[in-house]
């Protein structure tokens, strides 16, 4: 692919949009979290900032942006002021290969996945330099469960991807949908349902979420591998979090559930309501669920999710190849 | 070892390599195999529960040691105790343990009146029965979710708030207060429930039986919650009675002892109070005793308001303000929802008893803890710590 002006001038105006997106998640995301957290608690959650609480998370961004950034003593300043630039800054390049609509693509290269994929391994990377980083017994460990969560999670969300790849025979998101009807039935999840759950389950792990929320185990770690940060720190972790939220959703849509593709009028819209409906799965299972230990974390993936997957993508191979 | 440091007399600095430990850090130090982290746990930590300290040693994530380091809330509770006349001091009872006041409120009021000779009229019996019962339940709905909490489960305290919320009401009716209650009186009891407080109660009865239920469909039988607990933390019978460990964790061990029954006191003896026991002695064990002993509390709380007479609430020759202890030594023990609460008063006649000691049985449980934890994982001695459901004012006193 020639890198010309055009191009250039299309992944910064997608970069842009991007940044928007990420942020106005976070805001939107915030906002429902807490409340449907209230409705699971039985209490009302944000109320009293703007009408329904509609500008607490606005505050609440507001309030981080003008807090003191508080650095330990001891530090490795290069690597902690580095992780959450880190966590912020490859999800943008994330979101680039996503076909939001069946024209709205940020960068259409033919093997968008493998780039995301790619780039999702920084995730990791920054939270383990964010608790090396810190000079704290408590992001220490929340960063070493962090890297050796993310590692054993990957494997099995890329053997799930893997078996909708070898049906579709492409690694382009946007082949990976029109290769899917327009309705239910004949979206991938009934196609691969196996695929489905694995995915669903790893993608909870990935993205760091109770129950998997192993590395920063409120009540084990204090806040694990993000202890130390303050202020904009901690923001950018926040965001980042949520993006990754949101990312891994669009994947599931795109992939699973026939991405822009609807009964009636394709479009952007489709790809965000699957998108947010497995974002409320993903806050929903957090606030009803406790959190699963550390060795049952990893027995749950080495010994159930892995054999799956690699059985599925053995069936899958198989039929693919007995039936062209 | 340099001179007194006037300027830096705590020794924190921000120089690396400089000394930040305390004496409790250093002794643990030393006794540490060389490569293996020391984790300070507390007294600031999301599962301590407030002001705990436990230092551990880590191998990865297994605890080879653990060692909890108390008085950071200590009050002097037993000193109060010798400087103040036993009226002044019966308030402070609803603050050794804020969850459990009523325990405390009978241990130092039946020691005083075992010491005394004063005779407690049937119906106050009946109204101590009554709210201890009430105050039981309120406590192990407390645990319940903050237990839940320490393994990740944030929703089920506030539900469990919920009911502690009617029991607030309740209480508060005779107590008149919603926290640290202090509803005894030498001889009897503060206020007799009206006919609101009764009727309050027996709707709450069949209420909480049915939420009961819920909490097993919500948590007990959640399948990631089971994996947490089954068969982490066994505390069998010689450890518990090795370190004096009373209440639910002595009996998840297997031991059927209850003060109620082991050393009778008030009307308990006429209630047949059942005692829950034949649960596994692991953390999963001591949850279900717990869940089970509000059952219990609810079926005596039945009983009571079943048989309880009519008649006085207040001894008519109630000491007065100015009351002098004869001299003599007592030891008072009800069972509260941690264990054994126990009261030794020694009086030597004087204005102000002699020597006051609190048995609390947060400190007993606590010191189960050390060898409890020694080779689990980090998660699990954060289980073991939450089932041994401690409050630390009550173990510091």
């Amino acid at each position: 692919m020639d890198l010309s002006l055009v191009t250039f001038a299309q992944i910064l105006v997608a970069v842009l949009a991007i940044i928007g997106l990420m942020v106005a998640n976070a805001v939107v995301m915030v906002y429902v979290e807490r409340k449907a957290a209230g409705f699971i608690q039985r209490r009302p959650g944000p109320y009293e900032v703007g009408p329904w609480g509609t500008i607490q998370a606005i505050c609440d961004s507001m309030k981080l942006l003008a807090k003191q950034i508080f650095v330990p003593a001891n530090v490795d300043w290069v690597l902690f002021f580095l992780a959450p630039v880190l966590a912020f800054f490859p999800v943008l390049l994330l979101f680039l290969p996503i076909p939001f609509g069946p024209y709205l693509t940020g960068l259409a290269v033919p093997d968008g996945i493998v780039l995301i994929l790619a780039f999702a391994g920084f995730g990791v990377l920054s939270n383990l330099f964010a608790g090396w980083a810190s000079n704290n017994k408590y992001g220490l460990l929340g960063a070493a469960r962090a890297v050796s969560q993310s590692v054993a999670y990957e494997i099995p969300l890329i053997l799930a991807l893997l078996a909708i790849i070898f049906q579709t025979g492409s690694l382009s998101l946007t082949e990976i949908v029109e290769a899917q009807g327009s309705y239910p039935w004949q979206w991938n999840i009934l196609v691969q349902p196996l695929a489905f759950f694995i995915y669903l389950v790893s993608l909870v792990g990935e993205t760091n979420r109770a129950p998997f929320d192993l590395p920063e185990a409120e009540s084990e770690l204090t806040a694990g591998f993000h202890t130390e940060y303050s202020g904009m720190g901690f923001a950018l972790f926040f965001l980042s979090e949520y993006a990754n939220m949101l990312l891994v959703s669009f994947v599931c849509a795109t992939f699973f559930l026939g991405g822009y593709k609807g009964p009636f009028l394709d479009g952007i819209w489709w790809t965000f309501i699957k998108a947010y409906l497995i974002m409320f799965f993903i806050v929903w299972i957090r606030w009803t669920f406790p959190r699963v230990r550390f060795d049952q974390l990893l027995n749950i993936n080495w010994k159930w999710l892995l054999p799956l997957g690699l059985i599925n993508l053995w069936i899958t191979a198989i039929i693919v190849k007995l039936l062209p | 070892m340099t001179g007194f440091n006037f300027i830096n007399p705590f020794g924190v600095s921000d120089e690396p390599g400089t000394y930040l430990g305390d004496f409790y850090t250093d002794n643990f130090e030393k006794k540490a195999t060389a490569g293996n982290v020391i984790l300070n746990l507390g007294p600031q930590h999301p599962s301590t529960h407030g002001v705990l300290r436990v230092l551990v040693e880590l191998y990865g994530e297994y605890v080879l040691r653990a060692e909890p380091v108390l008085g950071y809330l200590h009050r002097m509770q037993e000193k109060m105790g010798e400087v103040k006349t036993p009226y002044q001091y019966l308030p402070n009872m609803g603050r050794v343990d804020y969850l459990n006041p009523i325990a405390w409120n009978w241990a130092f009021a039946g020691a005083v009146e075992t010491l005394a000779g004063i005779e407690v009229p049937e119906r106050a019996e009946y109204l101590r029965v009554i709210a201890a019962e009430l105050n039981r339940v309120s406590s192990h709905l407390l645990w319940w979710g903050a237990f839940v909490m320490d393994l990740g489960g944030v929703t089920p305290i506030l539900y469990a708030f919920e009911e502690r919320e009617k029991l607030n009401d309740i209480t508060q009716i005779v107590t008149g207060s919603r926290l640290t209650l202090n509803y005894f009186r030498f001889g009897g009891v503060g206020q007799d429930g009206d006919a609101r407080f009764f009727k309050l109660i027996e709707e709450f009865i069949p209420y909480m039986r049915e939420r009961l239920k819920m909490y097993t469909g919500l948590v007990t039988d959640n399948v990631i919650f089971r994996r947490r607990l089954e068969g982490v933390g066994p505390m069998d019978e010689s450890l518990c009675l090795r370190y004096g460990a009373t209440g639910p964790i002595l009996r998840a061990a297997g031991v059927n002892y209850d003060t109620r029954l082991a050393i009778p006191y008030g009307v308990y003896d006429r209630l047949e109070c059942p005692v829950p026991t034949g649960q596994p002695n692991d953390c999963f064990g001591r949850y279900m005793i717990r869940l089970l002993e509000i059952e219990a509390s609810l079926t005596i709380l039945e009983r009571a308001l079943a048989s309880i007479p009519e008649g006085p609430t207040l001894v008519a020759k109630a000491p007065k303000p100015t009351y002098k202890l004869p001299a003599g030594e007592v030891y008072f023990a009800v069972e509260g929802a941690r264990g054994q609460v126990g009261c030794h008063i020694v009086s030597d006649g004087g204005k102000t008893p002699y020597r006051v000691k609190l048995r609390a049985p947060g400190f007993s449980n606590l010191s189960l803890f050390a060898e409890a934890a020694q080779g689990t994982i980090l998660a699990d001695a954060i289980a073991i710590l939450g089932s041994l459901d401690l409050v630390i004012p009550e173990v510091d006193r």
